[in-house]
């Protein structure tokens, strides 16, 4: 394995007497695509948040894009990129001018911002409609749209939380090929998902419940290891015995 | 029945368990109330008062010790005609002139009525209401104490000048303007926010499905108001008369009952708000924006509405704050009855079932 | 009552986006019914039709047997909705939820216990937490509970498991089997296209249009080229061999494998498979499949799609 883009080691999180994420090690090489799974409450959104920057670790020690989670989060904000399906563009802005806002945001200079947008807006087939407000295009295209600008400044590493929620079945595999297409050029990309086929296109696969990782392997080591048919069987198998992940 | 209380319940629920809400809803009335209340007896501490008297008897000589022997005002020399005093306030020598009009305890012997005028620096309007007021108090005791005694005195009239600004008559003003206010806030915009609220989570949908009428919703969300509002009320009146001794000089159970009109009309306005739009926010800017401000702006609360230029008058009167500071101030200040004021209450009235009638037709069984 | 919802031809526009289009379909009584789609297909609109929250432009709807616009408040008594936001309130507990609920609806929570024993049972030690600190399994449960709560003949369930986990979303349609079996009839729209197997019926929703109504077994014989599921080590760059191919209708990742389609109804797939050795791909297997769900509503999507364009083009 190549460069490590996410090394954890023990990290933790506590809120109170309650630990939402229990020393959790892993770590993701550059252009994995890696599957971050877990059922409702398991820790997965609280461990998202500590890589990303937003939230101080308790204990253990992580670095996310060579930078240190502790000492390092506005570091780590500028080097990765992140697309939430709840938070992503402004709806009423166009697509030109979230490109715009976002490329000022992350830094990038006017005639960066300008050649790079053409670019995103001509390969998204979006030059047309790059004056529309986004509340008025389908909800696919935005995704892609999101996904793009989210790595507008060249990250090496983006975080994509659910951004397949609710898509039609076609619209999310062309989002998989962008995926596919970033890993390619060296991106890592760390993905959480509901959708377990969507598991499957992953190199690796962390499972997450009650706070700690049950399982990380690639998916067809997984299904071997659970003698399982699928990832949706591995995923119940792990997590139904699950005993906080419904509270 | 059993749906309608369980829904109130619920409301209650809501407003004790946003911790923030609760706080401003029940501290906001107290914390105003103290801010407004002691910052204007802060500002009466020391006042320099000039006196310009035209009589030199019994009685205006007494008035003057009576006056500068209560602590707040500081004699600042005297006067030999009205032309010396803007030249006083302008130099901060004095900030007022109490003047007393020619032959004063003789007029009053015999007319029963004499004049003074009590003319104060009006570039600080808030000073200048508070000292007038302050004046008029010490004057209205002393007659009393006179009459008490063997002496026989019909009354003085006191001339207020507010000169720069001449106006006002009051010193309790804020007690009025800060009433309709919080009503404004509490009962407009709090159940505009609450119906919002219910909108963008999506619970309203259910609520629409359970069968309840609108009229059930509607009336559901304004008790818990209601209540609330009034609590406000009575807290408000008994703060300033415990704390500040603001009298309320007519009935009680008027002003109470003229109140619960008040809040009825700014309840409605906070649902017709509701059925106009779908978002907390943009509730929250119309409530702001299209009533509270004009509450305490073109009410009368601050800038007395006969100094406005003619159009803000118009306007002024479609402000239900504004009747409702009539009624106030005339119930509390002058002990007026609802003969003198059925006039200003049926206006309060006819607004009230206006915005009802509107915003039960607009509140849909339906989204959208 | 043979049918519990009959729909004929409802439409519905906000401005100038049409957001049903002419759809009619009908459930049955004590039927486990469908409506799968993506966001934006107009699922939601028809479930506020039938909820009797929005009216129609065109068509008409009968629930229980009465009309969605004449009879609105009868049915609003007799059907269970749940609205596709998780829509309790949230700084109410568990229990507090459920009692409101039940007392608006006009019920108590002790008439109707066996009803939802099951789902709340899971609840109960819950049951003094505020629902907004549920999970959203958890959550999910209790908006069942409540929409149940007053014994309805016919439930809406407007996405009830979009962003639950797996596990939940499994229990969640255990339970929805269950009241099934006590008569209920149920009417549950979804994104999630392996869930369309446990439904009785499903309809396929698609930009405001029913594409396809069918069991879902029956459903599946509307895909009637041949499919082969391929297998190679690298996925990705097997989607794009699989593309430049020239005999290539469509190829998609598919969980574990790809699924292809071949523009000619007599592909063999020895010949797929020793294009792909030739292509680099030494350990290439091609197998013939038959098509799932999945599988169909993309061809249904697909030729929706090609449909639309070519009014579009007749139109202009």
């Amino acid at each position: 394995m190549g460069e490590q883009v996410i090394q954890t080691e023990k990290l933790t999180k506590r809120f109170g007497n309650f630990t939402a994420v229990d020393e959790i090690s892993f770590s993701v090489s550059a252009g994995e695509i890696f599957g971050f799974l877990g059922a409702n409450g398991a820790g997965k959104t609280t461990a998202m948040k500590m890589l990303t920057g937003l939230l101080a670790p308790t204990s253990g020690s992580a670095t996310v894009a060579g930078f240190d989670v502790y000492r390092q989060t506005e570091s780590i904000k500028r080097g990765i990129g992140y697309m939430s399906q709840r938070f992503s563009l402004y709806d009423d802005l166009t697509p030109r001018e979230n490109i715009r806002f976002f490329g000022g945001i992350y830094g990038l200079g006017k005639r960066e911002i300008a050649e790079k947008g053409e670019r995103l807006l001509d390969s998204l087939d979006l030059t047309e409609a790059a004056d529309t407000r986004l509340a008025a295009l389908p909800l696919g295209w935005k995704q892609k749209l999101a996904f793009s600008v989210a790595l507008l400044h060249e990250p090496k590493l983006v975080f994509l939380d659910e951004p397949t929620g609710g898509v039609d079945p076609l619209t999310r595999r062309r989002f998989w090929d962008m995926i596919y297409q970033t890993a390619a050029s060296g991106v890592t990309v760390f993905v959480t998902t509901h959708y377990m086929d969507e598991a499957e296109y992953c190199d690796r696969v962390s499972i997450m419940v009650d706070g700690r990782i049950a399982a990380l392997d690639t998916p067809e080591a997984l299904k071997r290891n659970f003698d399982a048919a699928d990832m949706n069987d591995v995923f119940i198998r792990l997590a139904r015995p699950a005993k906080r992940g419904e509270a | 029945m059993k749906r309608f209380i369980a829904f109130v319940r619920k409301e209650f629920y809501h407003i004790v368990r946003d911790r923030r809400t609760a706080a401003i809803l029940f501290g906001m009335p107290i914390l105003q109330l103290l801010l407004f209340g002691y910052a204007i007896r802060n500002e009466i501490s020391e006042v320099r008062t000039g006196i310009l008297d035209y009589s030199h008897d019994v009685v205006t000589e007494a008035l003057s010790d009576k006056l500068f022997s209560s602590g707040t005002f500081r004699y600042a020399g005297s006067l030999a005609s009205e032309k010396e005093i803007p030249a006083a306030f302008a130099s901060g020598k004095m900030n007022e002139v109490v003047v007393f009009e020619p032959g004063f305890a003789g007029r009053l012997q015999k007319d029963g009525v004499a004049h003074m005028q009590i003319v104060t620096d009006g570039s600080d309007p808030n000073v200048s209401r508070t000292v007038t007021g302050y004046t008029e108090s010490v004057v209205r005791d002393y007659l009393s104490e006179q009459r008490d005694g063997s002496v026989q005195f019909a009354g003085v009239e006191v001339v207020p000048v507010m000169m720069f600004n001449p106006s006002l008559k009051s010193v309790y003003l804020f007690v009025p303007g800060l009433m309709a206010m919080l009503l404004m806030l509490v009962s407009a915009l709090m159940t505009s926010i609450s119906i919002t609220r219910e909108k963008e989570s999506g619970t309203m949908e259910l609520l629409l499905v359970s069968s309840l009428r609108p009229a059930q919703i509607i009336v559901g969300k304004v008790v818990p108001y209601l209540l609330l509002s009034f609590i406000n009320v009575v807290t408000v009146v008994a703060l300033a008369f415990f704390v500040f001794g603001v009298p309320c000089r007519g009935s009680v159970a008027l002003l109470f009952a003229e109140s619960l009109l008040f809040i009825m009309t700014a309840l409605s306005l906070g649902i017709l708000i509701s059925t106009i739009t779908d978002s907390q926010q943009v509730a929250m800017m119309i409530s702001l924006a299209g009533l509270l401000l004009p509450t305490v702006l073109l009410s009368g609360f601050i800038f007395p509405i006969s100094s406005m230029p003619v159009p803000l008058q118009v306007i002024s009167n479609i402000i239900p704050a504004r009747w409702y500071l009539v009624i106030v101030r005339a119930v509390m200040l002058k002990g007026a009855g609802i003969a003198e004021l059925w006039r200003e209450t049926l206006v309060l009235l006819a607004m009230t079932l206006f915005f009802m009638a509107a915003s039960v037709r607009k509140f849909s069984e339906r989204l959208q | 009552m043979k049918q519990a919802v009959v729909a004929e031809g409802l439409s519905k526009s906000f401005g100038a986006v049409e957001a049903l289009k002419a759809a009619s379909f009908s459930v049955s009584g004590a039927e486990l019914f469908g409506l799968i789609g993506a966001d934006g297909a107009g699922k939601t609109t028809l479930f506020r039709i039938l909820a009797t929250l929005l009216l129609p432009d065109s068509g008409k709807a009968t629930l229980l047997d009465l009309d969605t616009v004449a009879g609105y408040r009868q049915i609003r008594t007799r059907i269970g909705y749940m609205p596709g936001r998780f829509s309790l309130y949230q700084d109410l507990s568990v229990e507090e939820n459920l009692n409101f609920f039940a007392t608006v609806f006009g019920a108590t929570v002790e008439e109707n216990y066996e009803l939802i024993r099951d789902i709340y049972a899971q609840l109960e030690p819950f049951r003094k937490r505020r629902a907004g600190q549920l999970s959203g399994g958890m959550k999910q449960k209790l908006a069942l509970s409540c929409a149940l709560v007053h014994r309805p003949e016919l439930l809406l369930l407007d996405e009830p498991t979009t962003g639950v986990d797996a596990v939940s979303r499994q229990e969640f349609w255990q339970m929805l089997r269950r009241l099934k079996s006590q008569g209920i009839t149920i009417l549950v729209s979804t994104p999630y296209m392996d869930e369309a197997s446990l439904c009785d019926r499903v309809a396929f929703m698609q930009d405001g249009r029913i594409l396809a109504i069918d069991t879902p077994q029956g459903i599946t014989k509307l895909f009637t080229k041949p499919l082969f599921a391929v297998r190679a080590s690298d996925k990705h760059r097997l989607i794009i061999e699989l593309r430049s191919f020239e005999h290539t209708r469509s190829a998609y990742a598919f969980g574990s494998s790809v699924h292809y389609t071949d523009r000619r109804s007599d592909a063999a797939p020895e010949e797929l498979a020793a294009w792909l050795r030739s292509r680099g791909f030494g350990d290439a297997t091609v197998e013939r499949i038959a098509p799932g769900i999945e599988d169909t509503f993309m061809a249904l999507m697909e030729n929706g799609a090609a449909q639309s364009r070519k009014e579009e083009a007749g139109d202009g």
